[in-house]
């Protein structure tokens, strides 16, 4: 019997890891739960002002308001983009939901940025908080979102702000990754330039870095849309609405269906958020040299404004 | 133009790359060359021990080999790269323990750069990134945006302020990168190789350029070159660098006639001498048989001289007469008068080489070099000419 312990010594070497993790998850619910509501509160309150204002809009009025939105964006052709993705959102019959997953993804873009773009900037000018927040990330990015699903569940509950919680551990890693890069790609010689005529560290940080930053940043935040509309499936395991939703019941009651549609719209609207944020991050770029007032519907509007005037 | 007063100041300036400069310091002051400190501990030798000083108004061009330290030296004296030791005094004060709040004053005011990769801002209109140093200083808008058109129009770009830098030419985004400097009205522009990446054609234009706006401004300039053509026609004195020191400071002629080592000889080597050299440096004083006229015929030597140059007895050239056939003993004054060759050349003892060749060559007597003021200082024969030109 000896030997047979000595070769699987596991039997009495063991580690209770998991029992640990619940002991700790019990004691943080029982003694933090302000703690926990003061997290809950912010996303809470994101979340009410953007779903009210989504839902509150007529479809039709939403088309024409976010075309519009594209054309001043990226020209005419996005514009007509976005009226019909749009419209066929509507057609399938998955507008409230996809109102719903929109103003989730939009909640969690908001704190992303919030906490993401400073985080970028404190990583790119310090390498020790690089070093501290790279693996951070690294986690955050290869845990499969089961493992933390159940701990957010205890300690927040179910509903949608949990699911924002969720999302934003997700898809927060791309933007202060691409932020810090952003700022350390900005070319030695500009920052020389900056330097020799005088700019403080936040000067520098405002005129040129962040500006030279933007088109990077914009495609993190591209990532993070992205990543959130991925994760909103996921969510909906802890009773997150919206589209999410529909695949997963469609999943559970084997509604090809049901799903398909889902799935479809969350497609539909991944390619009209994934092309308007490219398109903003175009525009960011240096060879654009008209300003923004120039283009689109503001600029037909400033013309046409202008054009009175003069007669 | 250039007056004579010291504006800034170095005086024994180091810097040491690295970790640990003060042991490279150390090793440094017991002799150890800048092989033998990178070799024991990984540390670079910028700059070693660089004394000299920059009179108000001038352009002083820092000259030398990729690697010599020239671009670490103008750093120095804006404080982009700290200075291991010694003193740098703009005006008499040392800038070197200043406080941020200080040094940034100094950058906004005093300093300006101009760089060789031009460094504009990318997503700011020309007329931005010529009020760029303004902005810094909380200029309000009309106000430097005003200065910024005024020197763009300087350096030619008045029309440009709405476009971008991409949409220019390299001369022509030079060109805001010397606006930029210039709206500042700092009191010295530090260029580092500023027209290097330009093709030669401009860089030629945008030299006249520089020659044209110092005049204007006397402003002091300092500028980094490696190519001595350039350096001669702008500079009016020269430091060369090697590995980190200051071998030799002086105007191109004295460099040019007194090279410290043959570091410097070989960097003069092949160089264009007419350009550098005026006819006074080549015109030899004791050559030419010189005949003194104050009423009588002062008695002269005709020897190996085929003609006499006649001076009155203020030294002035009063004509020159061929002395074959002439008896030195029966000559008086009326006749050497009357043997006079007709309209003969002469040149200033300041023009350029360059430009009296073709008089060199075509007259047939040793061309007589007089001062401004009519002094005779020496004759340059086409002998001494070539001898000058092949120079190598
Ligand atoms: N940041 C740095 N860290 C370490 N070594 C450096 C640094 N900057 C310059 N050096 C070293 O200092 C020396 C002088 O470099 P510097 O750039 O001043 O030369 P340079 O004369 O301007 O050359 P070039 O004509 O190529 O521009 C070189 O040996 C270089 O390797
Ligand atoms: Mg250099």
């Amino acid at each position: 019997m000896i030997e047979v312990s000595l070769l699987d010594p596991f039997d009495y070497l063991s580690i209770p890891l998991g029992e640990w993790v619940e002991a700790i998850l019990q004691y943080l619910v029982q003694n933090f739960r302000g703690f926990f509501r003061a997290i809950r509160w912010p996303i809470d309150q994101v979340l009410d002002v953007s779903e009210t204002i989504l839902k509150s809009i007529p479809p039709l009025i939403g088309i024409i308001l976010s075309s519009l939105l594209g054309w001043q964006l990226a020209g005419k052709k996005m514009g007509v983009f976005c009226a019909i993705t749009l419209f066929f959102l509507g057609m399938i019959g998955v507008w409230s939901e996809s109102m719903t997953t929109l103003s989730l993804v939009l909640t969690s873009l908001f704190f992303c940025v919030v906490i993401g773009v400073p985080l970028g900037i404190l990583s790119a000018r310090s390498d020790r908080i690089e070093k501290i927040v790279r693996p951070i990330l690294d986690a955050m990015q290869t845990l499969p979102a089961f493992v933390y699903l159940v701990p957010v569940v205890m300690l927040f509950g179910i509903g949608n702000v949990p699911g924002v919680l969720v999302t934003i551990v997700f898809a927060l890693p791309p933007l202060v990754r691409l932020t810090n890069l952003g700022i350390r790609q900005v070319p030695e010689d500009k920052i020389e330039a900056a330097r020799a005529f005088g700019c403080t560290p936040r000067q520098m940080l405002f005129k040129v870095q962040l500006p030279l930053a933007t088109p990077t940043i914009m495609a993190g935040v591209n990532q993070t849309l992205m990543l959130s509309l991925s994760m909103v499936v996921i969510a909906s395991m802890i009773s997150v609405g919206g589209l999410g939703q529909m695949v997963l019941r469609g999943i559970g009651r084997l509604d090809m269906g049901l799903a398909t549609v889902g799935g479809v719209g969350l497609v539909l609207l991944a390619i009209f958020l994934d092309r308007l944020t490219q398109a903003m991050g175009e525009r960011t770029d240096a060879s654009n040299t008209l300003h923004w007032y120039e283009t689109g519907p503001v600029g037909f509007v400033v013309r046409a404004y202008r054009g009175i005037q003069a007669k | 133009m250039t007056d004579t007063t010291d504006i800034l100041s170095i005086r024994n300036v180091y810097k040491v790359f690295g970790e640990q400069p003060d042991t490279a310091m150390q090793m440094l002051r017991n002799g150890a060359t800048k092989d033998e400190i990178f070799e024991k501990t990984g540390q670079t030798v910028g700059v070693f021990d660089a004394s000299f000083s920059v009179k108000k108004g001038e352009i002083f061009v820092i000259m030398g080999l990729s690697g010599s330290g020239k671009s670490t030296m103008v750093r120095l004296l804006n404080r982009l790269i700290e200075p291991t030791a010694g003193t740098i005094e703009l005006n008499g004060k040392d800038i070197t323990g200043l406080g941020d709040a200080d040094l940034l004053d100094v950058r906004r005011k005093e300093m300006s750069m101009v760089f060789q990769s031009f460094a504009l801002m990318p997503h700011m209109s020309v007329l931005e990134n010529a009020a760029f140093g303004l902005e810094i200083s909380g200029v309000d808008k009309k106000e430097r945006n005003r200065r910024a058109q005024e020197a763009l129009e300087q350096v030619g770009l008045g029309e440009h302020g709405a476009s971008y830098p991409h949409q220019l030419s390299g001369g022509m985004q030079q060109r805001v990168g010397l606006a930029r400097a210039l709206t500042n009205d700092p009191t010295i522009l530090l260029m580092d190789e500023a027209f290097s990446a330009l093709d030669p054609l401009i860089r030629y234009e945008m030299q006249g350029e520089l020659i044209r706006l110092q005049k204007e401004q006397e402003r002091t300039i300092i500028f980094i070159s490696h190519d001595l053509d350039e350096a001669i026609r702008i500079g009016d004195r020269i430091a060369i660098m090697e590995g980190g020191r200051v071998v030799q400071i002086g105007t191109p002629e004295e460099i040019m006639r007194n090279p410290a080592d043959d570091y410097v000889e070989t960097f003069f080597k092949g160089v264009d001498v007419s350009k550098i050299l005026k006819a006074g440096d080549v015109a030899c004083p004791t050559s030419g048989c010189t005949i003194r006229i104050n009423g009588s015929v002062q008695p002269f030597d005709s020897a190996n001289n085929d003609f006499g140059y006649l001076l009155d007895n203020s030294d002035k050239l009063q004509g020159i007469v061929p002395l074959t056939g002439l008896d030195a003993a029966q000559t008086n004054v009326d006749h050497l008068m009357q043997q006079r060759v007709d309209q003969h050349a002469a040149v200033y003892s300041d023009d350029m080489v360059k430009d009296i060749v073709k008089k060199v060559a075509n007259a047939e007597y040793p061309v007589p070099v007089i001062e401004r003021n009519g002094t005779f200082c020496g004759v340059i024969s086409k002998d001494r000419l070539l001898q000058t030109l092949s120079h190598t």
